[in-house]
Order: structure tokens, then sequence, then C-alpha cells
């Protein structure tokens, strides 16, 4: 299993700009280690763009990121795994080269692969052609990348996505189980999920009011 | 918002006050370097009349070059200091060195007949503005193609960095693909070894130039802020729109 | 396996297996090649005089044919994303997979050029410094291409704006190619001194185009 981890992330005032405008500002959250923050809003108040941000994807417009624990000098976006909308996979390549590639890639050691294929149930479907799974397959197969190689912090966009009952249960359990070894997860969901948030961040309220 | 805009407002006002100044000085330096072009100045002794193309010639030329040079130093602008009206200025400038750019090809070429004997040759100084005048057009299309301004604004700088560095190489290649051309005879290290009543009034249309350069790129800076305003004014519109429900 | 290499042979394997990109450059070379005869007439002394200059253009156009491969893909189903965010810096990321287009696309098309040349009566012991140019050469194609092909990530007609960003610069790449190639055919002069200029500029470009491409990246993943 994955080795306990110690770091704990800050985000100070961080601002978020698109296109022109501001999405949110003076935005403040610290997670410890073993702490997930719930994301929550109604479309384009900015949830995808924060989880961007912290994934080092998107510039922040103010404010500034902290992670507590790592290594000095490793930039916050070194220590993420970062699952959105694109499931990120190669449709010629099968499903187990898919996550070798990524085991590889993120510096990994492969003795992570058959873990990282058997965590949402696609060992029997190592050798198929990824091109061949279905939206809900391939769902599980870009979820599958948090465990080809460890990274403390999870940034979840929509993870249960045309996922099926079974698998958003194999997903709230893994989350659990990453949180109990000291990660932190920030996930941006409408699903209700049995892992406790220890916060929640309900964006574009005082755009509302 | 109004942080934001600020700047740009200042700048505005700016170019309403220099405006009528700036064309005024237009209007004396092209009207006495165009009369001294041509009627002061005598013809070349074995060019003839056809000396006279060079006035237009050879400060567009020049212009051409000093246009993409603003370009590459506001693409610093954009990239480094992130100064917000660096990208209005390359964007403004680049389709009035792209005109220059054009008139110092036309005018090479229609020069060239007289002496070549046809209107085009692969001289080395017309090839590199004709490579010039390439890479204007890809900036330009480059704006075109991208919708969003910040995105297309940071791509255009990233594109005008990498044509600067590239344009030494391209102009140095070419001299030595074709080595059958004219000495650069005016801007020496040495010094102009043309005759100075030639070189007043090329001098003088080089101001004339560079001054209606400067009110060309202002006025077109000038719309260009007013179009983002007129893009704001719509996306707010479109945020209330969202927000009240409609 | 190290990041780099993953990733490299990863890029290759790609190329490899989607939708054979790399038969398509070569057949485009091919065609290009056969149907300028069509255009100038088959005399063979007036087709030897052009054939490095037609061979380099023609590997040019068929070299930025398959450029926009080099990020579109990784751009279009996110693997972009992920890349952006692990062990590796962005620019190296960049270099990697341009060296991967250079390996699958530059050198096959190089190495296919003494073919072709002989449609152009080439001459035979001029194939030899054509296909040492054209491989000290490709590089500059490859890597340059790449900032072509980040800065129109994701947008219309992206191919065909690429070639209109991308060929201007490549005009130092076909002075040297082409007149080291024609001076060791009829002179005057040592094909030398611009075989080495062009590999300048190749190196020159694999230093400096990464660190272009990737600022290019940048701004289109926002």
């Amino acid at each position: 299993m994955q080795m306990p981890s110690h770091i704990a992330l800050a985000a100070h005032d961080i601002a978020c700009q698109r296109g022109g405008r501001t999405l949110f500002q003076g935005l403040s959250f610290t997670l410890e280690p073993g702490e997930a923050l719930l994301i929550s809003g109604p479309n384009g108040t900015g949830k995808t763009s924060l989880l961007r941000q912290i994934a080092g994807l998107l510039p922040l417009a103010a404010g500034r990121l902290t992670a507590t624990g790592a290594e000095a000098g490793t930039p916050v976006s070194e220590l993420c795994h970062y699952v959105g909308h694109l499931s990120a996979i190669k449709t010629s390549f099968s499903v187990g080269e898919n996550l070798a590639f990524w085991t590889d890639f993120l510096d990994a050691d492969e003795s992570a692969l058959p873990e990282a294929l058997a965590a949402f149930g696609l060992t029997p479907l190592a050798d198929l052609p990824a091109g061949l799974l279905s939206a809900g397959q391939r769902r599980k197969l870009a979820l599958s990348r948090l465990f080809a190689a460890p990274c403390p912090i999870w940034l979840l966009d929509e993870p249960s996505v045309s996922l099926d009952t079974a698998s958003v249960k194999l997903l709230d359990a893994a989350i659990r189980d990453h949180l109990k070894t000291g990660g932190i997860a920030l996930v941006s969901t409408h699903v209700k999920l049995k892992t406790k948030f220890a916060q929640e961040l309900t964006l574009g309220q005082e755009r509302a009011a | 918002m109004i942080m934001s805009l600020a700047n740009p407002t200042r700048f505005l006002s700016l170019v309403s006050a220099v405006v009528p100044w700036l064309t005024a000085l237009v209007v004396i330096l092209l009207g006495t370097g165009l009369y001294l072009a041509f009627f002061v100045s005598p013809p070349d002794y074995q060019q003839g009349e056809t000396v006279r193309i060079m006035y237009v010639h050879v400060p567009a030329a020049w212009l051409a070059m000093g246009c993409y040079l603003v370009i590459a130093i506001a693409a610093l602008g954009t990239l480094i200091w992130r100064h917000p009206l660096a990208d209005v200025a390359a964007k403004a400038a680049a389709p009035i060195g792209a005109t220059f750019t054009f008139v110092a090809l036309v005018t090479g070429s229609l020069w060239g007949k007289p002496m070549w004997g046809t209107y085009w040759v692969w001289d080395a100084r017309l090839t590199s503005m004709l490579v010039l005048f390439l890479l204007y057009l890809g900036l330009i299309a480059l704006w075109q193609a991208i919708e969003e301004p910040g995105r297309a604004g940071r791509a255009a700088a990233i594109l005008a960095l990498v044509g600067a560095i590239n344009i030494p190489i391209i102009k140095f290649s070419v001299n030595w693909w074709n080595t059958l051309h004219q000495p650069a005879s005016v801007l020496r290290v040495d010094g102009p070894s043309i005759d100075p009543a030639l070189l007043t009034p090329l001098f003088v249309m080089g101001a004339a130039f560079a001054a209606l350069f400067m009110l060309l790129h202002l006025l077109a800076m000038r719309t260009e802020i007013l179009r983002r305003r007129v893009r704001a004014l719509q996306q707010t519109q479109v945020e209330h729109a969202v927000l009240v429900g409609a | 396996m190290s990041p780099a290499l993953a990733l490299l042979v990863r890029d290759v394997k790609l190329a490899w297996r989607e939708g054979g990109a790399i038969g398509v450059a070569l057949g485009f070379y091919l065609v290009v090649v056969a149907i300028m005869p069509f255009g100038l007439g088959p005399d063979l002394n007036l087709l030897a005089h052009i054939a490095p200059g037609m061979l380099w253009v023609a590997l040019l156009l068929a070299a930025l044919l398959s450029a926009d491969r080099i990020f579109h893909n990784d751009y279009e189903d996110g693997t972009l994303d992920v890349l952006a965010t692990g062990p590796q810096s962005l620019p190296m990321v960049a270099a990697i997979k341009s060296l991967a287009h250079w390996l699958t696309t530059g050198i096959p098309l190089a190495l296919m050029a003494p073919v072709l040349g002989l449609l152009l009566n080439l001459p035979l012991d001029a194939m030899p410094l054509l296909v040492l140019t054209m491989l000290a050469g490709t590089p500059a194609v490859s890597f340059v291409a790449a900032i072509g092909a980040s800065l129109t990530l994701g947008l219309r007609r992206s191919g065909l704006l690429l070639a209109l960003l991308v060929l201007p610069l490549y005009v130092p790449v076909l002075i040297f190619g082409v007149s080291t190639a024609s001076m060791a055919i009829v002179g005057p002069g040592s094909p030398w001194p611009p075989f080495l200029m062009l590999c300048a500029i190749s190196l020159a470009s694999i230093v400096l185009a990464p660190l272009a491409a990737a600022a290019a990246l940048r701004t289109a993943m926002r």
C-alpha cells in the first residue's frame, strides 16, 4: 500500500480570472494530511478552474498555493493527480499499456501496475484495446491512474460521471483509503459520497447574492 | 474592472490630445518630403527620374523593419511585464507593418523594372522583405484564428519573438544565398555614401513615414481598446442574463 | 524505464499504430515529387539540376503535413494536462515529442529521398550527401514545426495556419540544405560550410524551440 503522506496544502487568497472576468477571489483554505475538500457550486463558477489552478495548468490571478511537508522546491503541481473531464486514454493502446505508461512517466515503481489494474476491476480487460471500452470503463481506467503512481494530492473533477453504483462505491472507498494514508483529496461532485469531507467550499455564492 | 481599465483610459485621453498635433506633423513632413523628392532633388545620372521611387521605397522598408521591432518589444511586454497595453500595441502594429512591407515590395518591384528589366528579381533585400511580409501575414492570421483575446495575445507574442530571433538568420542566409545585390548604401557604419542632395529628402521622408506610423498606430490602438470594451460590455450583459435566469 | 524514455517510446509506438501516420507522410512525399515532372517536362538535365531543391521543398511539405499530430491528439484527449503535471518540465515534454516526430517523420523522409532522387535523375554519387544533409536538417524541421503545432493547438484549420506560420521560418534550412547538395553536384565551392550552418541551425532549434513550444502549450491549456 502507499507510504503515509504528511503533506498539507494551503491556498492563500487565491483568485481566478477567465476571459477577462473574475470567477472567484480571496479564496483561502488549509487541508491537513488526511483531509478532503468538497467543492460545489453552479456551473461556470470555477470548480474546474480551481482544480486546474492547483494542478498548475491555470495561472493564479492572485494569491499563492503552498504545500508544507514536501521537499523544498517541489511545485505543488508535481504532488497532484489531476483527473478531469477528459480521460487521457490512448485508444490504440491496450488497457495495460495505458496504465504502464503512466507508471513509467510519473516515475513510479512498476510493481504498482497490478494493483492499479485491480483497483477498479480492470485486470480481466488488461490486454484489450482501450478503444473498445465503454464510457464507464474509460472513466474507471482514467481513475486507475490514481494508483499507477502514488501522489499525495488528488484533484478529482466530477469523478463519478458515467460510473455505475458499484463503481461509485469503489471510488468512494478509494478516496477514503487515500485519506487514511494521509493523502489529501479535492473533489468536485454532485453525487453524495460516504467519504467524510473535512471542509466544504461552495463557489458562486457572492455572485448569486 | 475599473482597475484594469484605468490605464487604458488614461491612454485614450492621451491619444485624443496627441492626435491633432501628430496629424499636423505628418501633413507638414509628408508635404515637405514629397515636394523635395519630386521637385527639388536632382534626377540620378544613371537611373534618371526613377530614382524618386527610392524616397518611398527606402523609408517604407525602414518602417517595415522598425514596426517588427515594435511588435517584438511589445511581445516582451506581454510575456514578461504583462503590461495591459502591450498586447494592444502589438496587435495594432501588425497590419500597419504588413502594409509598409507591402509598399516596400511594390515600390521595389516598380523600381526594379527600369533597373533590372523585370518586375521581380530574387535580390537579397527584396527577398528578405518578402519573407518579412510572410511573417507579418502569419502573425495577423494567428490573431484572427484565436478567439479568446488573452490566448491570442500571448500566442502572437511567442510567434513574434520566434520571428525576431529568426529574422537575422533569415537575412544572413538570404544574403549568403544571393550575393548579387547592391551593398546597403544608406545606413553604413562609415557614413552615407550617396549625394547629400538625395539624402535630405530621404531623411525627411523617413521622418514623415515614422510620424505616419505613430499616428496610425495610436489610432489603431484606440480602436482595439474600444473593441475590447464593447466585448467586455457584451460579456457582462450575458452574465447578467444568466443570473436573472433568462 | 525513465519518464523521458517512456514518453519517447510511447510517441513512437503511437505514430506507428495510429492510422499509419508515417505511411501517409511517405506517400505524400512520393506524390508531390512524382507530379512535378508533369509540370516541368521530362527533361532529365533540368530535373537533375533542380532535384535537390524539389526534394527538400517536398520534404518540408510532407513533414508539415504530420506536424499537427505532435501535440494535437494529446491535447484533445486530456493527456497533455497529465503530462504537464508530471515530473518532467514542459519544455522537456515538448522536446521529447519533437524528437519523436523527427524519428517517425524526419528520418523516414530523409531515407526515402534518394529513391525519389532516382526519378529526378539525381547523380548517384550525390545521394549520400543529400541524405546526410536531410538527416542534419530535419531536426530543425521537426522542432520548429512543434512551435507551430503548439501555437495552433485546438484551432480551426490548424494545419493550414501551421504551414503559414512555419514555412517562412524554414527559409534558412532550405537554403543551406539545398546549397550543400547542389554544391556537391555542380559546385562552386566546398559543400561543407553550408552543411555546418545547417547543423548549427538544427542544434539551435533543438535548444530553443522547445522553450517557445512549452510557452505556447501553457497558453493553449488555460
